[in-house]
């Protein structure tokens, strides 16, 4: 779909922003490049829709080399979001989502009715349909600049840090929209960050650049964490990677135990605790509300709900060893909680099942096993 | 003084006619406008040119503080020797002192609106002309306002050295006053100049507040939009 060959992009001053770079962009693939600052990874992305254009090598989009292709025609068939959104402060929301479509020719008022579905589509209320840019947040700001990328409905989108600036609670707010959206619609998207994390939750493909400009590795985002190419690649993704890795395996097989409860209603006159046993506090609907123990059940009286101690991170079946394992850790009696789908308490989950469920995992594919078992002994020797 | 110049603005004879006070308002008036629509000639193509495409920053300073140092009533006398003209001389003067606030506010909108905005603009898919028009003149409007609001208060300010060459406007009072020793005529003219220099002052600091971007004043409701909404999200909380 997108293809880079042999491109180099030289600047005036003779420092070379990318070098000879050839990759392939897949239809229908999210494609996140991710490395330090000044690695060309936004000069590769803004080639693509020639706001920077290559000094060598050619670049095709959809077949065309787009050198032959006037940049204002290509850009308006090409989607692009960038940090703050940059939307125009004199426009109202509908009429930023719209811009694009007026541009190509629809007229005002069916451009802002479709614009109200692509709205709808990233999840924003409507009725800020008529507010003005400098009315919404920064999250909201963001959701009306991919909306604005969408409504068009280009095949290419291009993000460049589009959730940098946000607080991280919105980020993965807006990071989790965005799988959903990519699962809906399925655009070639081209996406730059220079956050290792952000980069492996999003890309189905992982193409790390380095210094110079040089592309180090490209790759699916597990082989990235797991097998990193060279050097630099391992030091870009960091100490953490083995933990990371754990993102990649799903927690269907950690068994999930049953755990005594406490009904939050009435939980004054619950029966005393023994000295070390923990008891999960529940609503009405059976969510978890807290943890308790004998320490705390004592100042129940006094305190009422604020006595209980924080559940942590909450984990479900269906997600991955990484949640499950941090739901372990974040909790104050050792034990991960499991809640379904709508926050109802399933049980709870043990650090060693964790543990155990990983080596199972690990057995089944040797070669990562390998790969994992040495990165650790690596890490606990430097 | 003060009760002459009260009897002098009562007798109604001093308001009408070609040398009343009303005509001489107009042509006041007139010589402003004149002076200000060929700065804004000159200012505004130069000032979106510098702003949009950043370059030639260095003929913003030199030019304005050029013309700034210009003495408008020497200018003007210099010309009145050299030409036959009567209009052209206070003219140029004035335009010279309408061309630097005016190409310094439209200079410094058109360059003050985020950059990020204009690079989206361009990444969408917008030509510069676009851009120029779409983008960056609406945001830029407050500040070209502004700019217009300082030339108009200096050209109305000194648009009274028309009479120094037997031109009409406010001025007649002043030189006129001055030849006969008759201050009353002096303070007429100097309070007229300076109330209606106050009044489009005070005018155009609404226009600037009128002009301010995505603020919605002076967007025309679109009902269909409105009825839009209301049909796809009904059960909208209207906070």
């Amino acid at each position: 779909m997108i293809t880079f060959d042999h491109v180099t992009k030289r600047f005036p001053d003779g420092t070379v922003g990318v070098d000879d770079l050839s990759l392939e962009i897949e239809q229908g693939s999210f494609t996140v490049f991710v490395g330090p600052s000044g690695c060309g990874k936004t000069t590769s992305m803004r080639m693509i829709n020639r706001m920077i254009d290559p000094t060598e090598g050619t670049i095709t989009v959809g077949g065309r080399d787009i050198s032959t292709v006037r940049p204002t025609e290509l850009r308006l068939g090409i989607g692009y979001v960038i940090q703050n959104a940059g939307l125009m402060p004199h426009r109202t929301v509908v009429d930023n989502v719209a811009t694009v479509l007026v541009l190509q020719g629809v007229t005002k008022r069916k451009a802002r009715i479709t614009a109200l579905e692509a709205m709808e589509r990233v999840g924003l209320d409507l009725r800020m349909a008529t507010r003005y840019p400098a009315q919404l947040s920064g999250g909201q700001q963001q959701r009306v600049g991919v909306a604005r990328a969408l409504a068009a409905d280009p095949p290419v989108l291009l993000m460049d840090e589009p959730f940098s600036a946000v607080d991280p609670v919105v980020r993965d707010d807006l990071q989790r929209e965005m799988l959903r959206l990519q699962s809906e619609l399925s655009k070639t998207i081209v996406f730059v960050t220079h956050d290792i994390d952000e980069a492996i939750r999003l890309g189905d493909r992982v193409a790390v650049f380095g210094t110079g400009g040089v592309l180090q590795q490209l790759d699916t985002a597990e082989a990235v964490l797991t097998r990193p190419a060279n050097p630099f690649v391992t030091n870009l993704v960091g100490r953490d990677r083995g933990f990371r890795s754990l993102s990649f395996q799903s927690a269907t097989q950690v068994p999930v135990h049953d755990v005594e409860t406490l009904p939050l209603a009435g939980l004054g006159s619950a029966p005393a605790l023994a000295p070390h046993a923990w008891a999960l506090v529940v609503d009405g609907d059976r969510r978890p509300v807290g943890w308790l123990n004998a320490t705390r059940q004592a100042l129940v009286g006094e305190r009422g709900e604020a006595a209980l101690a924080p559940l942590g991170s909450l984990s479900t079946p269906s997600r991955t060893l990484r949640q499950s394992l941090d739901a372990v850790l974040s909790s104050p009696s050792e034990r991960g909680v499991v809640v379904d789908d709508d926050g109802a308490l399933l049980g709870v989950v043990e650090a060693n099942d964790v543990l155990a469920a990983l080596s199972a995992q690990r057995g089944s594919t040797t070669d990562d096993a390998g790969v994992l078992g040495a990165t650790a002994t690596q890490d606990a020797l430097s | 003084m003060l009760a002459d110049l009260a009897a002098y603005l009562g007798d109604g004879t001093n308001w009408a006619g070609s040398t009343g006070i009303l005509n001489r308002l107009v042509e006041h008036v007139g010589y402003s406008a004149l002076a200000l629509l060929v700065g804004a000639v000159i200012a505004v193509p130069l000032g979106l040119a510098i702003g949009h495409t950043g370059r030639g920053e260095g003929i913003i300073v030199g030019l304005a503080n050029t013309m700034r140092a210009l003495p408008s009533l020497g200018l003007m006398t210099f010309l009145v020797l050299l030409m036959s003209s009567t209009l052209i001389p206070p003219i140029t003067a004035l335009v010279a002192l309408a061309v630097p606030p005016l190409l310094a506010g439209v200079y410094a909108g058109i360059a003050n609106v985020d950059r990020s905005v204009v690079d989206a603009a361009r990444a969408m898919g917008m030509t510069e002309w676009q851009i120029l028009l779409r983008v960056e003149l609406p945001n830029a409007l407050p500040l070209i306002v502004g700019g217009l609001r300082g030339a108009t208060l200096q050209v109305v300010a000194t648009a009274t050295i028309a009479a120094f060459v037997n031109l009409g406007g406010l001025g007649r009072y002043i030189f006129d006053g001055l030849a006969l020793y008759d201050y009353t005529r002096v303070l007429l003219g100097a309070l007229l100049v300076t109330a209606l220099a106050l009044v489009l002052d005070g005018l155009l600091a609404l226009v600037v507040k009128l002009v301010q971007p995505g603020t919605g004043r002076m967007t025309v409701r679109d009902t269909g939009l409105q009825a839009a909404i209301d049909d796809r999200a009904p059960a909208a909380p209207t906070a």
